[in-house]
């Protein structure tokens, strides 16, 4: 008896650790929560988006993601802002591109960190006030941010 | 002092429509880290960047840790006169860097 309650104790301990050790992250309802505060409660649309990203990723610390929206970038038809959400980092932020009719080809290209596989979204903001969202799916087999050195 | 690599076109057709790369050496510590005692490692990011053409903001980019170290971003803008593109990038702890660039427009 003693040697099982000293082996229960030693795994309800293992286990406290390994919480206590989790990484905080972010969830899918706080993604939505953060794109809501960007749309200021606009609805959102789906289209008009196209992401480019791997689908599956050997190293989530540095993921090539490009951007593309539908819009003829005239003076009175343009995208104004790109928000890039995800759901499963430390935090649902990843980054506003603010764009402007100036632009010519509303397009853009960078390099982000997942830490976990997930949906990456992006909500474009038109000059109209329409919100228009597009998503895509990545596998992340080597996570990024919250591992220590 | 940070070391940034801007790809611009020497010279462009006016109208045209150019495309921009920047990038910008820094280590982008998301502050989720932990050192080997357990402490957080606090965050130092760069927050900020923006790309101006002849002093009109044309591109900006609002960052967060989830970009990756050595920020990199490419764009587009309207060549629309002979003139200088100037980049500048501002994060934490007083980070600040500037790069310029000439663009010739016919």
């Amino acid at each position: 008896m003693r040697r099982r309650d000293f082996l229960m104790a030693g795994s309800a301990l293992g286990a406290t650790l390994a919480l206590g050790a989790a990484p905080v992250r972010a969830t899918p309802a706080e993604a939505r929560e953060a794109i809501a505060n960007v749309t200021r409660g606009a609805p959102v649309q789906p289209g008009r988006v196209t992401l480019d990203l791997p689908p599956l990723v050997e190293n989530g610390n540095s993921v090539p993601l490009s951007i593309r929206v539908d819009s003829p970038m005239t003076a009175t038809d343009y995208v104004k802002a790109v928000h890039v959400f995800v759901e499963k980092n430390p935090q649902p932020f990843v980054a506003s591109f603010h764009l402007g009719p100036r632009a010519g080809l509303a397009s853009v290209s960078t390099r982000i960190r997942l830490a976990d596989s997930q949906t990456v979204t992006a909500v474009c903001e038109m000059s109209d006030g329409s919100f228009w969202s597009g998503s895509a799916d990545s596998v992340v087999t080597l996570a990024a941010c919250t591992e220590s050195t | 002092m940070a070391s940034a690599l801007i790809k611009v076109p020497a010279s462009a057709r006016r109208g045209q429509v150019i495309q921009i790369k920047a990038l910008i050496s820094h280590v982008m510590e998301t502050g989720y880290r932990h050192d080997s005692m357990g402490a957080v490692i606090p965050r130092d990011i760069v927050r900020r960047f923006v790309c101006s053409y002849n002093g009109e903001e044309v591109f900006r980019v609002e960052m967060h840790p989830a970009i990756a170290a050595n920020p990199y971003f490419a764009f587009n803008t309207v060549a629309t006169d002979s003139g200088t593109l100037v980049f500048t990038w501002s994060g934490d702890n007083g980070f600040t860097a500037t790069e310029s660039a000439r663009i010739t427009v016919e």
